[in-house]
């Protein structure tokens, strides 16, 4: 048998596990690894400027992929700075493994120079963590690791590893598993046939019926599934933040985003329901706004992986536990089944049809596309160039984004007809996650169009990442909505606050993006007209191989609507601009 | 409402971390813990008592089976089970205390298990409901040093948790 150092079999073991990149960045308690690394030559490492951003990479990479993505962090600061990382990771079931170097295993608990316990640190922010014992147990824990990440519910996994475990003079039989028996772990595969029959039964009731789709149709790869279902029932589908592009966003049946900056025909249309099929989505409380009022007249199937998302916010009707796209396939099957055997027509086409036209009669009032008009000034509005930026890449763009009223827009208005196409920090709401997450992705996708919608407030958090990009040529386009204030945190102000900006204005402090961009060796453009707006995009997205920083400057009084009302709010109580309310 | 969950859980490092730290996490009680490993040493069997309504303990219970290390759970207060707790109690014992002390102690069934000079430990064990009248009961005396082992709990007949 082949005998390898700590170090080599944590490298080997990655390329046995089909590791296509790292993302990662040395420190003393890694540098056996890096040194094995070295001499691999085998698995590309990508050098970020901070922690941070290796975990928003490898993040970026696996929503874009599918596949885990792997960060390589030193001990102490290597490890808490790539915290944010993973619990961005955990809030949305992002399947990753971080490799974290430990200090040698004698020193633990010492307070040895760079030792911090990454274990306790990381332990409600992952699914599952271990620190390695000894060097023989290296290659079973990543098997381990990689199993955990992206079986289940998905999510992050840290393996933390002491240096002279992976010290290169000693060495140890190295053989990576075939498989994975966990007695502790054991994920269910498929559904409840009975409740299964049940929910078609329910669903072909329904008069007012709703699917409400989430990130889990994405992350258990149900998006097929989901469509063929909805496409067989003629029902509306809304997706949630996590879920835009598991059904197409272009589709007459998609009713567009639900929630608190949702569409306002889709939280009508979830509040008059009276059948709501949840897929993999797990009722937020930026979806459900006061849960006491939440769809009064609603039963509720609700199909997850996870049985802790089932019930946890609001009662369910029927809840299947279990991955959706068996369910889903499993569910169609049993709707064509009752549709065919049932003596009337089912569903109900009159009361279908009056839905719909109730539907759309909510969309021409004051649907995004249709009814609702924003406002008009000298200056670019923020929804035009988000519109902008679907016409320059035809809808097909890898659009991430980081957090805040571009976060929003992008959502509203850029349609995403395929999954994993918007990439998000949905639940942690991490500021700086979308140049690094760009990053990853352009990486594992170099033909791909990759757009980092931002701000000026967001953008200066990994701002760092411009030089990643540099030295592996990471052309991706950075879409910045600079409106010199914190846009968000604006809004809030001028609705709650009466005005008072609270340390959300940056007066003249912002650097001139053009030749920061350029100092770093990329293209910078200002674009200040509407006129320039769709010319500029275009020219950008045409220079394939540049990273272009596009700073785009908007009129920074918009607000994002609709907005659901809160407190104590239902979800058919929106703000639909800055004096209107349903 | 009081309830026992018992929670078998891999003998490794950081398992029990993790299933203390889902209860601080996320705002549930723990009225007590008890964990020891079992015959098997790869298992540790814990048993937790804590309140709330069937939705909280259901949450709970999911949760708990979600941690990787959880090999199984069961709440025992669904069932027929018997539930025992162990109290240490240091007294202050002199003169006429000393013989009532010993007279509390018999109608309760406990054991005086260390006697000094001036002090009893008397050491009890029964349901937690027991101890506590037991404490009450006590009276006037003075109570120096009260230690529970924390309740451990079992299905009654038949049922078995193993892994």
């Amino acid at each position: 048998m082949e005998m390898l150092s700590g170090g080599e079999m944590i490298v080997r073991a990655l390329e046995d596990e089909g590791v296509e990149y790292i993302f990662g960045y040395p420190g003393g308690a890694a540098l056996h690894i890096y040194d094995a690394l070295f001499k691999a030559e085998k698995v590309p490492h990508i050098l970020v400027r901070h922690e941070q951003a290796a975990t928003h990479a490898a993040d970026g990479y696996a929503r874009a992929t599918g596949k885990p993505g792997v960060a390589l962090v030193t001990s102490g600061p290597g490890a808490t700075n790539a915290i944010t990382g993973i619990a961005t990771a955990y809030m949305d079931s992002i399947p990753l493994v971080v490799i974290s170097g430990q200090v040698q295993s004698h020193l633990i608990g010492e307070d040895a120079f760079q030792e911090t316990d990454m274990i306790g640190i990381s332990r409600p922010i992952v699914k599952h963590s271990f620190l390695v014992q000894k060097p023989e147990d290296i290659p079973s824990t990543i098997k381990k690791a990689f199993f955990i990440a992206s079986t289940g519910r998905p999510g992050p996994v840290v393996v933390d590893i002491p240096k002279d475990l992976t010290a290169p003079e000693h060495k140890f039989p190295y053989e990576y598993p075939e498989t994975v028996s966990l007695r502790s772990y054991q994920p269910s595969d498929k559904g409840h046939s009975g409740q299964i029959r049940k929910a078609a039964r329910m669903l072909l009731g329904a008069k007012r019926p709703i699917i409400y789709a989430g990130g889990g149709v994405i992350q258990g790869e149900g998006c097929a599934q989901l469509t063929a279902l909805a496409r067989r029932l003629n029902y509306p589908v809304t997706n949630t933040l996590m879920g835009l592009g598991a059904y197409p966003g272009s589709d007459r049946q998609f009713v567009g985003m639900l929630g608190m900056h949702g569409f306002y025909e889709a939280n009508m249309a979830m509040h008059h329901s009276d059948v709501i099929l949840a897929v993999g989505a797990r009722f937020d409380d930026r979806v459900t706004n006061t849960v006491s009022k939440f769809c009064p007249g609603a039963k509720i199937i609700h199909i997850d992986i996870d049985p802790a998302s089932i019930a946890k916010i609001v009662p369910v009707d029927i809840p299947i536990v279990g991955p959706v796209a068996t369910i889903l396939a499993e569910l169609d099957k049993q709707v064509t089944l009752q549709m065919e055997s049932a003596e009337r027509a089912l569903p109900d086409a009159d009361s279908l049809e009056k839905w719909w036209q109730q539907i759309d009669s909510w969309r021409e009032a004051h649907g995004l596309w249709h009814g609702r008009h924003y406002g008009e000034s000298a200056s670019i509005m923020p929804q035009d160039a988000i519109r902008a930026l679907y016409e320059a890449t035809h809808g097909e763009a890898y659009v991430t984004s980081d957090v805040g009223q571009h976060q929003m827009f992008a959502a509203q208005y850029y349609k995403f007809d395929y999954p994993r196409r918007w990439i998000n920090s949905g639940g942690l709401g991490t500021m700086g996650f979308g140049l690094p997450a760009a990053m990853g992705i352009k990486i594992a996708l170099p033909d791909a169009d990759v757009a980092c919608v931002t701000g000026e407030g967001s953008i200066q958090m990994n701002i760092q990442e411009l030089s990643t990009c540099s030295q592996y040529g990471c052309p991706v386009k950075i879409i910045n909505l600079r409106n010199d204030y914190l846009g968000m945190v604006k809004q809030w102000q001028d609705m709650q606050y009466e005005g008072r900006y609270s340390e959300s204005h940056y007066a003249a402090s912002l650097p001139d993006f053009v030749k920061l961009a350029e100092a770093y060796g990329h293209v910078g453009m200002e674009v200040k007209n509407q006129s320039d707006l769709l010319p500029a995009m275009k020219e950008a997205f045409a220079l394939k191989d540049k990273l272009v920083f596009m700073d785009i400057h908007i009129d920074p009084d918009e607000h994002v609507y609709p907005m659901m009302v809160a407190p104590n709010g239902a979800m058919k109580d929106m703000w639909l601009s800055k004096t209107e309310r349903t | 409402m009081r309830r026992i969950l018992s929670v078998l859980l891999e003998n490794e490092s950081g398992a029990l971390s993790r299933v203390v730290g889902l209860f601080s996490q996320r705002g549930y009680n723990i009225e007590s813990l008890n964990v020891a490993p079992t015959d098997d040493h790869s298992l540790s069997r814990l048993t937790v008592t804590t309140t709330g309504d069937d939705l909280k303990i259901e949450q709970i219970t999911k949760h708990l089976n979600k941690i990787v290390d959880v090999v199984k759970v069961v709440d025992l207060t669904e069932g027929a089970h018997v539930e025992r707790d162990t109290l240490l109690v240091k007294v202050r014992a002199v003169d006429a205390q000393r013989d009532e002390v010993k007279r509390t102690v018999e109608i309760f069934r406990g054991q005086i298990i260390d006697v000094g000079p001036m002090t009893y430990i008397v050491q009890l064990t029964g349901p937690s409901e027991k101890l506590d009248s037991f404490l009450q009961a006590l009276g006037e005396t003075e109570v120096l040093e009260v230690v529970r082992s924390g309740v451990a709990g079992m299905a009654r007949g038949e049922k078995v948790l193993s892994p």
